[in-house]
């Protein structure tokens, strides 16, 4: 079981993938499974230290970090967006 | 008959073409309102959330069709590499009425920018969202 992890923008860069799938049994809020990912990487660690930068969405629905991911979900981590 | 549709494509967009399919819905149209943000001082790259982008974009058209009595509406996003002076997005709206059509339209590219997942690049890095960006959006609140 496991998430799949989608980034974009800075974070896509600073890790260096534009997504990857995560080992995840059981459900936990988005803000602790950030703080897991930082230990995947150097480039995970600085893109995630500062989770008041970024923005998420949860299957493509924005959340806030006590969402909770389950196993299946699709997480996506980005910057505050700047289209238009 | 009513038209609202989204659509994000690396191309250019025809403005004239887009609203012509507005115009010509129904006779109850009297009034189309368009909007065309264009690439300003330097190029742009414009990554997006595909799947997500058309989502919000539907739902920020849902939105506006609730608070106003409108009769088409269309947004086109593109993304991709962009050139100064390339046309970015286009939103058209109509209604019967100029009022429903010009606040439906503003409110529509308000909140475009600071709810649809897009992120613009330059050769500085990547584009930083702006505050007045987001209170722009929230006098809609």
């Amino acid at each position: 079981m496991s998430v799949r992890l989608v980034y974009f923008a800075w974070v896509r860069e600073r890790i260096g993938l534009s997504g990857e799938e995560y080992p995840l049994t059981q459900s936990l809020p988005a803000g602790e499974l950030a703080a897991k990912l930082r230990a995947l990487s150097a480039g995970h660690a600085e893109a995630l230290t500062d989770l008041s930068r970024l923005r998420l969405a949860l299957n493509q629905q924005q959340v806030g970090w006590d969402a909770l991911v389950s196993p299946g979900d699709e997480l996506a981590l980005f910057p505050p967006v700047t289209g238009g | 008959m009513s038209l609202f549709e989204v659509r994000v494509q690396a191309g250019p967009f025809e403005i004239g073409a887009e609203q012509a399919r507005l115009s010509a819905l129904t006779p109850e149209v009297g009034a189309v309102v368009s909007f065309t943000g264009q690439v300003r001082d330097a190029p742009l790259l414009l990554e997006h959330y595909p799947g997500m982008a058309e989502r919000e974009m539907e739902a920020l058209l849902a939105d506006a069709r609730a608070r106003w009595p409108l009769i088409g509406a269309i947004i086109v996003h593109r993304h991709g590499p962009l050139a100064v002076g390339e046309p970015i997005v286009l939103v058209l709206t109509a209604s019967s009425h100029r009022r429903a059509a010009f606040e439906a339209c503003e409110f529509l590219m308000d909140w475009l920018k600071t709810r649809a997942p897009f992120w613009k690049k330059d050769a500085l890095g990547w584009v930083d969202a702006r505050d007045s960006d987001e209170q722009a959006a929230a006098r809609w609140d």
